[in-house]
């Protein structure tokens, strides 16, 4: 009886999983792109600095955040940075349109069930999170302001000269 | 024990869900606000405060006197 119980209460606490923080190995996941037919895993980027972005079409700050991270991107490409988005509109027609009229040049996959986010544990839109060659989480980033984005180059810099 | 049933059965019983931040797609769409028209519901509370002449009647500041 209490046996069952605890496995009971152990069930309903399950969902409440932990989010990633620095310090955490980010966690795997293949998804479609959102254009194509193809699929994409953050295994591939193994190797690279990897900002991870999670976006949607309906999301304020994401108007600012894709251009100016596809500049940096461009910029720092060379050196073995990459930009993985992950669009979670429900609708990927929607995310879609707002790339037709914010284009950028790195890879975007879609999540429509919305489980990479749930293993990630997100606490907003959007959250980035910075993950250096090794495949460790070195940032967490919440929200986006234009004021973020030098900090941010500045950090993914660092991690650049890591090897 | 008996506690333990208690709340396994409480947690089990709720049937609201959290709204996750990337589930607010539908929510964030501009007919889902209260107001769709800002500025006309702004005019509207002005004009309704400034003829019920008291304060509170609307959501418009003043002090009542039924002149502003």
């Amino acid at each position: 009886m209490k046996k069952v119980l605890l496995l009971t209460i152990a069930l309903i606490l399950a969902p409440m999983t932990q989010a990633v923080s620095v310090g955490d190995k980010a966690p795997q996941f293949t998804l479609p792109k959102l254009e194509g037919s193809k699929k994409l895993s953050l295994k591939s980027y193994r190797g690279k600095v990897v900002y991870l972005d999670f976006w949607a079409s309906w999301c304020g700050p994401c108007r600012q955040s894709l251009p100016m991270m596809n500049d940096i991107r461009n910029k720092l490409k060379k050196k073995g940075f990459e930009v993985l988005a992950v669009n979670l509109d429900e609708e990927p027609e929607a995310g879609r349109a707002f790339l037709k009229q914010f284009p950028v040049q790195y890879p975007v996959v879609s999540d429509v069930e919305g489980k990479t986010p749930e293993q990630y544990g997100l606490q907003g839109m959007p959250t980035s999170y910075l993950i250096d060659r090794k495949g460790k989480v070195q940032l967490v980033h919440v929200g986006f302001k234009k004021s973020d984005i030098g900090e941010l180059e500045k950090k993914i810099t660092q991690l650049l000269k890591k090897k | 024990m008996r506690v333990l049933v208690i709340v396994s059965l409480l947690l089990s019983l709720s049937a609201c869900t959290q709204v996750k931040p990337w589930e607010r797609g539908y929510l964030a769409n501009p007919n889902m606000a209260w107001q769709p028209m800002p500025q006309k519901s702004a005019l509207d509370n002005h004009i309704y405060f400034s003829k019920e002449a008291s304060s509170g009647g609307g959501q418009a500041a003043g002090g009542g006197c039924g002149c502003n």
